[in-house]
């Protein structure tokens, strides 16, 4: 019976097996997975997935958690409309 | 542009807590908080707190939540709270952004103190999104909040305090607990929690994990796996237990997001749950004049966050320039209390994790 698919990054909708598979070809950081998958660029900006992800990565490097490092948070941390920001900056004249 | 004294991130335990120490001052304050209410995760324990008087043992979670609100109301001059406001980023010079009701405002500050708590952990395993698979947060929400059953029938992944409370929860309000699942080999929670389980027939099964969930639109049932010494599955101890709902209760990390991006000194501190600022002895990071207080700086009880609430007030207020004998008295008193909270067995991570925090801090 083929396995299931394990979810890690719900909002994103990415399985265990996609990102064993990048893994596989190279892509070993966090930030490489992200550009590749938009893992951890979700509504949740990664709080979900992040440490499945570094544990993914740890493993499969043999190294700890820890040291694999986590990506960057940019600002937002929730999705804005563009009007709200024109509006506000409009308001700051 | 806004102007406030001091904005803090998140009206839970210690949100609040921090708030009421600046308030009480004169300081004025900008409160954000994401969720329609305040009061964090006490407003779905209905459970009676442990420990001494001065953190409301004995006191039910959702009525300390309306206790510390209360205590604020006589120093509305001096508070802002917004609600249903998700603070989006920190810049430098103390710039904060806000999102409220979709419209957007720039605020600067004085000095920060972000108290956001804490993220649910989730685990990795086959068929994981199916309905009916839920973190412990969502099943308390369900049924202490809104009075809804999260299932019929339960299997409880993890054993910590939450764990074992929500599933006596569970039980008190008809829902069948088949089985709490540790991987560890020992019960996380405290014994108390867990003996009243076992009296009233749940199992708790150690060195067990949950391999798969069972259904195809939604849960019928989870197949655990025994776990050996280090942590790896045994074949051949396959086990399924029928349920229609599963939770997940395998702890928290810390929600560092912020901190992360305005360029705080983090680090990743197992004892502390994930990433965690590297904080002065004062909760100050090393963005000068923000601050941290609760689950952010380290997953510990709701009592611990109540008391670092207060305690980062009045280091904000130290900071703000404020000093007097009475504020060095009620730090020392707060400082006692945290050390008394971390100082029994259960404390023996947290006082880890801040050694860990020490020698980071020499390191930089």
């Amino acid at each position: 019976m083929p396995k299931s698919p394990v979810i890690i990054c719900r909002c994103e909708d990415i399985t265990k097996d996609e990102i064993h598979a990048l893994l596989e070809q190279g892509f070993t950081t966090f930030e490489d997975l992200k550009r590749q998958l938009r893992v951890g660029m979700g509504p949740c900006q990664g709080s979900t997935c992040q440490e499945l992800i570094q544990r993914e990565i740890a493993l499969f490097l043999h190294v700890k958690v820890e040291d694999v490092a986590a990506p960057k948070v940019r600002p937002l941390t929730a999705g804005v409309k563009l009007k709200a920001i024109k509006e506000a900056s409009d308001h700051d004249k | 542009m806004i102007h406030t004294d001091v904005i803090i991130v998140g009206g839970g335990p210690a949100g609040l807590c921090a708030a009421y120490s600046l308030v009480k001052q004169g300081v004025s304050v900008t409160l954000f908080e994401r969720n329609s209410k305040l009061g964090g995760q006490l407003v779905k324990q209905t459970h009676k707190f442990f420990g001494s008087e001065k953190q409301y043992a004995k006191t039910r979670g959702f009525d300390i939540a309306a206790k510390l609100i209360k205590d604020l109301e006589p120093y509305s001059a001096f508070l802002t709270i917004e609600k249903n406001a998700t603070v989006l980023g920190i810049y430098p010079d103390k710039v904060v952004t806000v999102m409220k009701n979709e419209a957007y405002f720039k605020y600067q500050c004085k000095a920060i103190i972000v108290s956001t708590g804490a993220m649910e952990k989730v685990l990795a395993f086959e068929q994981n999104d199916l309905p009916g698979i839920y973190g412990a947060g969502a099943v308390q929400t369900l049924m202490n909040v809104y009075g809804v059953y999260p299932g019929q029938s339960i299997v409880m992944v993890g054993s910590g305090n939450i764990g074992l409370i929500v599933s006596y929860q569970l039980l008190q309000a008809g829902v069948e607990v088949k089985a709490v699942i540790e991987a560890a080999s020992s019960i996380g929670g405290y014994k108390v929690h867990a003996s009243k389980l076992r009296r009233l027939g749940v199992p708790i099964l150690t060195n067990t994990t949950i391999k798969k969930a069972h259904g195809v639109d939604f849960l019928t049932g989870v197949e655990t796996i025994q776990l050996d010494e280090s942590w790896k599955t045994i074949p051949g101890t396959e086990k399924t237990i029928q349920c229609d709902a599963c939770c997940i209760s395998v702890g928290l990390a810390p929600m560092h997001q912020l901190l992360s991006m305005a360029g705080v000194h983090m680090k990743y501190i197992p004892e502390f749950g994930g990433i965690v600022p590297i904080a002065s002895d004062t909760h100050e990071t090393s963005y000068d004049g923000l601050f941290v207080a609760g689950d952010v700086y380290g997953i510990e009880e709701a009592s611990s966050a109540i008391v670092e609430g207060y305690l980062s007030g009045l280091y904000v207020s130290n900071k703000l320039g404020m000093k007097s004998e009475e504020i060095n008295s009620q730090i020392a008193d707060f400082h006692q209390q945290l050390e008394y909270l971390r100082s029994g067995p259960f404390g023996k991570k947290t006082r880890q994790g801040l050694e860990k925090i020490k020698e980071a801090r020499n390191v930089t």
